[in-house]
């Protein structure tokens, strides 16, 4: 569904990405793990249009997008829950959803869509008129990935997700998004540093070091991998 | 209680001591004596005592006073309380003129000229969040458009309303270009230079716009071909502008509303959140300047019918600065807030001469008074109040555990 070669991103002079490739199936949960700093945000960036890579393709669907602007790429399914949930705070919960749904034109689906995504999340159905700033973090991560559905994807770019989250929320949050992925086939690829959580749910999963793919295999093997589990899940 | 006289006491004293060589000696050149007026000592002391300690109560009781002036937005979800208010209004800017001499009529005629441009500048400073200190360019071109258009062709003010707006957002967008990618105070500057620039030009380019002497005898609206005396020419242009800003206020409201509106919206509160909803930054941005601007062209065109005379010295840097001060005081992003801050910001200092030498002094701490008390401006947009920010609130959770 998404493919990734030789992909090259620098912020100035710093190179950020050196060459990257990835590849991406429809239906499945692949994850992307690594260190702060590592360039999880600046690959996701990377495919959402939001940094130019100065090198290499992206593909999605068969169809190079690496040179679309931002809003293009949304149009033709691919939407990210960014790092830090970046809700838009003096806007209530339903803007916030509304926001969401910008570039699409089926306003039935949009209502549909914002039924599913209030059924997903009970509490935001309750807090819908509540500003998305006064809410707290757990609800504000639970409108960000609510706010990408509304755009209705086919693949789904969530960014550490778990920041910041209690355990008990985290939990909740990961099993949404496992139902997501298998209710509405949406196709989900999840950075996170919780590696642990991350490598439970997916199917397959990348580590990136340095701007660097140095490892990919399916998410059990990495779990039981030694040099993973000593430098992503402490054991 | 003791320690704030101790307080106020101090302040009036280095005051008094401050202001000697102004408010008490004075020195009459011709009779060449020197006078002391002690009593203005006096005076200043105690007005600066009560005013230290009043100050100081006040802002430390700020929330509870606040607390006073609700924002109008409950008050006027009464739909009938409401409704009969907009209809009492609408009946007092009608019959105004009738009532009033030319001069009031004058007067409020360029406060609802302020209030339609502060609406224009909403658009792209409390809706977009492009903070814009060169908006008076625009109202600039609005003016040379119809000064410029009628000197070389003759055009009529009807013809060259919409001609001026049009310029005006075509600058808008020219001006939208280069400053695509910045943001705040880098913003700020460049919108500040490019409101100078054009100022330059037309004072200096002499054979275009006839320089510092501008363009007079610009002839003012006319009315079916009929000839108005002054006076009705004054009340005509006074409906002129209340129509217009009676248009700005439904326009405004409806782009608000609307799917560009929201745009702008995400786009003030976050850029690259706004960017990953799928909105496109780049349309997004230069509609805010093109629309904002549209509006400072339209008001333009009628203040050159209005004063039948056009020069640069009518668009310095200050009139960015008072078209600003009406959005922030009014209250950014409100409609009701922006309106009634240009009609304060405008009839205030008007009314104020009665105190002659000190009413700007009167009306600067007018304004930094309501800034103190009223942060989010006369009208705040409950939308705008303080909330923990979203990091903030996820630390919390985490503390929680
Ligand atoms: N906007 C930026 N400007 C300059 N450097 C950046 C920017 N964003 C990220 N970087 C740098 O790129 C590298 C990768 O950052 P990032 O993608 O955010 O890592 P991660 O998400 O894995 O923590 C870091 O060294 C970071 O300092
Ligand atoms: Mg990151």
């Amino acid at each position: 569904m998404l493919k990734m070669r030789g992909v090259e991103v620098s912020y100035g002079k710093i190179c950020a990405l050196h060459g990257v490739d990835l590849e991406i199936r429809s239906g499945e949960i692949v994850t992307l793990i690594g260190a702060n700093g590592a360039g999880k945000s600046t690959l996701l960036m990377a495919i959402s249009g939001l940094a130019r890579p100065i090198q290499g393709c992206i593909e999605f669907l068969g169809e190079e997008i690496q040179a679309l602007p931002p809003n293009r790429i949304v149009e033709r399914g691919i939407s990210q829950v960014p790092e830090g949930r970046r809700i838009f705070p003096q806007l209530t919960v339903r803007e916030n959803l509304e926001l969401g749904a910008f570039c699409r034109h089926d306003p039935q689906g949009v209502r549909d869509d914002l039924a599913y995504v209030f059924s997903l999340f009970p509490i935001l159905a309750s807090r819908s008129q509540q500003l998305g700033g006064t809410l707290s973090g757990g609800e504000q991560q639970m409108l960000a990935i609510s706010r990408a559905l509304m755009a209705r994807p086919s693949l789904l770019l969530l960014d550490e997700p778990s920041l910041g989250l209690a355990p008990i929320v985290i939990r909740q949050i990961f099993s949404i998004i496992q139902k997501i992925n298998q209710e509405h086939k949406t196709t989900v690829f999840l950075v996170e540093q919780n590696a642990n959580l991350a490598l439970k749910v997916a199917s397959r999963g990348y580590v990136l070091e340095n701007g660097r793919v140095t490892m990919t295999d399916s998410a059990d093997n990495l779990l039981r991998h030694e040099g993973v589990r000593q430098a992503y899940l402490g054991v | 209680m003791w320690a704030e006289l101790k307080k106020g006491a101090a302040v009036a004293v280095w005051f008094m001591f401050l202001t000697l060589p102004i408010m008490v000696v004075k020195v009459n050149p011709i009779e060449q004596t020197v006078v002391w007026r002690w009593a203005n000592l006096v005076w200043l002391g105690a007005a600066v005592f009560v005013l230290t300690v009043v100050g100081r109560y006040c802002s430390r009781h700020r929330t509870e006073l606040s607390a006073f002036w609700p924002d109008a937005h409950p008050l006027l979800a009464h739909p009938q309380l409401k409704r009969f208010l907009l209809i009492v209004l609408a009946l007092l800017a009608t019959l105004f003129p009738l009532f009033f001499s030319s001069y009031q009529i004058n007067i409020m005629t360029t406060a609802l000229m302020y209030a339609v441009l502060g609406l224009g500048l909403n658009i792209v400073v409390g809706l977009a969040g492009l903070l814009d200190l060169g908006y008076v360019a625009f109202y600039a071109v609005g003016a040379y458009s119809y000064a410029l258009l009628n000197y070389h062709f003759g055009l009529g003010f009807w013809a060259a309303l919409p001609i001026g707006g049009l310029l005006a957002a075509i600058f808008g967008v020219l001006l939208g270009f280069p400053v695509l990618r910045l943001r705040g105070d880098y913003l700020a500057i460049v919108t500040l230079g490019f409101g100078e620039i054009i100022r330059l030009i037309l004072e200096n380019w002499n054979d275009f716009s006839f320089g510092p002497s501008g363009i007079a005898g610009i002839p003012r609206p006319g009315l079916f071909g009929l000839t108005l005396s002054v006076d009705d020419a004054i009340m005509y242009i006074y409906y002129l502008v209340l129509l217009l800003g009676l248009i700005t206020i439904f326009v405004v409201n409806r782009l608000r509303d609307s799917r560009i509106g929201r745009a702008w919206i995400a786009l003030r509160e976050d850029e690259i959140a706004c960017q990953a909803m799928g909105i496109d930054k780049t349309k997004t941005k230069l509609t805010a300047f093109a629309l904002g601007a549209s509006w400072a062209g339209m008001v333009g065109v009628l203040f050159a019918a209005k004063t039948t005379f056009v020069n640069p010295a009518s668009f310095t840097f200050l009139e960015s600065a008072i078209i600003l001060s009406i959005v922030v005081l009014g209250g950014m992003g409100s409609t009701v807030g922006v309106v009634i801050g240009a009609l304060v910001f405008i009839l205030l200092p008007e009314y104020l001469r009665a105190f002659a030498d000190y009413r700007m002094l009167l009306f600067g701490a007018i304004m930094v008074g309501v800034m103190v008390f009223r942060p989010q401006g006369i009208i705040g947009n409950p939308r705008r109040r303080s909330y923990p920010l979203p990091m903030a609130a996820a630390d919390q959770e985490v503390g929680h555990e």
